[in-house]
């Protein structure tokens, strides 16, 4: 077992458990009734936050790879992703179930023509595409074709962004703030591909 | 003008009867207690100054509703009050440390009277009511709140408005210090609102300055607030330093902010959607804090025309656009 996989295999679990902390913080509001005058708001701001946060974990994972140089810093990619469509497709059924109280017009006429939740839900269906192909043996079988899916988490990172902006009632303070480590983490990468360009021409 | 009673209520909403005879025994001692005030005691008894203090000579009104009030601690951390910052519970949060009193309230404009008057003075004239009123925020939740105050109508006929007052303008204090979130510009400062002169005169406005059966708290527009319960809650203005009768009409906060989003009128109206959520249903808030099972049977339900206050309404609009004018 080589060094960076070691490193993988015992820092995984860990990072795992870590990763579940949120969902157990929920768990442990709603037991002891710690959710506020409208609970069902705070479930889904709290896990529509978190499923934020993850994609911008998984964004981050490709820059502080490259900057520190510890290449094992990849191995959590997958996870990541897989946890930041757990915390969305949670989001996403309490939307359903709790608040459009599964009214199938209802939601339909929230998906056509509210363009927050327009944009929620393409973001959704890609994170589901990626989730379903997120396993080796797909990766293997799909190729190329697999890069080019899994390149939409640039997409997905933006349109929840935008959701989250279009959400709010006025306050952009935090969606903000979002934005910001958004164009931080895109930047970087627009950045290194440009000066990938520059050394090819140069050579 | 005749002035029917609020339509009839469905059985499950009636309030229970422990929170019944509770109200009645407080309205009693109430009522016992307001001899001492008309016979002369310090202005300041009119509205006590001290926190959670309790106001005395309260009297019923056939237009509360007799649906359940929300819990005292749903109503004073959950709420919007940008003043104090944007967060639902920052309200609750950040006033705990304001000082309402003294407070002068500034009535001008097209009005026979006008001038600066102290709170105590504006209200001791007329008779505190207790309004038990359904609220329904912009945002699709709501709340039975039992507020205390004064008919906004009684109030605005003292000062005698001429017949070029078509509209009553409203201000906040402005007050960077004590309003932390004024430090911010989300909103632009003072908060403005406004009705027209046939609303104001309606008998459903009250100046609030009170909350079941107590002065009314920092976070909920102490020391004293305007209620207007057909209209979405923003309407309903906190912390009031300024009254202007106007013919013009005014140009409120959210409208300047959002044009296409909050109207002038603002009534509440499931039929017209606000551009980013359906206004047709609401979740009652209180009815889902009662652990985890209540969380999963927490429904909401159909959004009223006019809040259910139509009967004593709808007239004010007959001929106007309400989709129009949102």
């Amino acid at each position: 077992m080589d060094h960076n996989r070691r490193i993988g295999f015992i820092l995984k679990p860990f990072v795992f458990v870590l990763c579940l902390v949120p969902f157990a913080i929920l768990v442990a509001r709603v037991v002891n009734n710690d959710l506020g005058a409208n609970p069902i708001e705070a479930m889904q701001d709290h896990f529509g936050e978190w499923g934020l946060r993850f994609i911008l974990m998984m964004l981050a994972v490709t820059p502080l790879r490259k900057l520190t140089g510890r290449v094992w810093i990849a191995r959590f990619r997958r996870m990541l992703g897989l946890f930041a469509f757990f915390y969305v497709a949670v989001h996403f059924i309490i939307w359903l179930w709790l608040d459009r109280e599964l009214r199938l017009a209802d939601i339909i006429e929230d998906i056509f023509e509210r363009p927050f939740i327009t944009i929620g839900m393409a973001a959704l269906t890609l994170l589901i595409a990626m989730a379903l192909t997120s396993t080796a043996a797909i990766r293997r079988r799909l190729g190329k074709a697999w890069q080019r899916l899994h390149n939409s988490i640039y997409l997905v990172g933006v349109l929840a962004v935008w959701h989250y902006w279009w959400q709010v009632k006025k306050d952009i303070t935090e969606p903000l703030v979002y934005a910001i480590i958004l164009s931080v983490l895109l930047g970087y990468r627009m950045w290194l591909r440009w000066q990938t360009s520059k050394t090819k021409q140069a050579s | 003008m005749i002035i029917r009673k609020p339509a009839d209520i469905k059985p499950s909403e009636i309030t229970s009867k422990d929170a019944y005879l509770n109200r009645r025994s407080f309205m009693q001692g109430g009522l016992a207690a307001s001899g001492t005030i008309l016979s002369g005691s310090a202005l300041s008894a009119v509205v006590p100054q001290d926190r959670r203090g309790k106001l005395t000579g309260i009297r019923e009104s056939e237009y509360s509703t007799s649906e359940a009030p929300n819990s005292y601690d749903d109503i004073t951390t959950y709420n919007n009050y940008y003043e104090f910052g944007t967060g639902k519970a920052d309200p609750y949060r950040y006033s705990q440390e304001f000082e309402p009193h003294p407070w002068t309230i500034e009535v001008s404009g097209d009005a026979e009277k006008t001038g600066s008057f102290h709170l105590e003075d504006f209200v001791k004239p007329h008779t505190l009511e207790e309004r038990i009123y359904r609220l329904r925020c912009v945002e699709a939740w709501s709340m039975i709140v039992p507020w205390v105050g004064i008919p906004l109508a009684d109030v605005l006929k003292q000062f005698q408005p001429l017949a070029s007052a078509k509209y009553v303008q409203f201000e906040t204090l402005v007050d960077k210090g004590r309003m932390p979130g004024q430090r911010s510009r989300v909103l632009r400062w003072p908060y403005v609102e406004g009705l027209t002169i046939a609303e104001a005169m309606n008998p459903l406005p009250i100046l609030a300055v009170g909350l079941y059966g107590e002065v009314l708290p920092n976070q909920n527009g102490a020391p004293i607030r305007l209620v207007v319960p057909w209209k979405y809650g923003f309407k309903s203005i906190k912390g009031i330093v300024k009254i202007k009768f106007t013919s013009r009409r005014p140009r409120t906060s959210w409208e300047t902010s959002a044009p296409h989003e909050y109207g002038f009128y603002a009534n509440v109206n499931p039929e017209v959607s606000h551009p980013r959520w359906s206004q047709a249903r609401e979740r009652r808030i209180g009815s889902g804090s009662g652990g985890f099972s209540s969380i999963f049977s927490n429904t909401k339900q159909e959004t009223l025309k006019f809040n259910g206050y139509g009967e004593q309404v709808a007239h004010l609009y007959d001929g106007l656009n309400l989709r129009k004018n949102f």
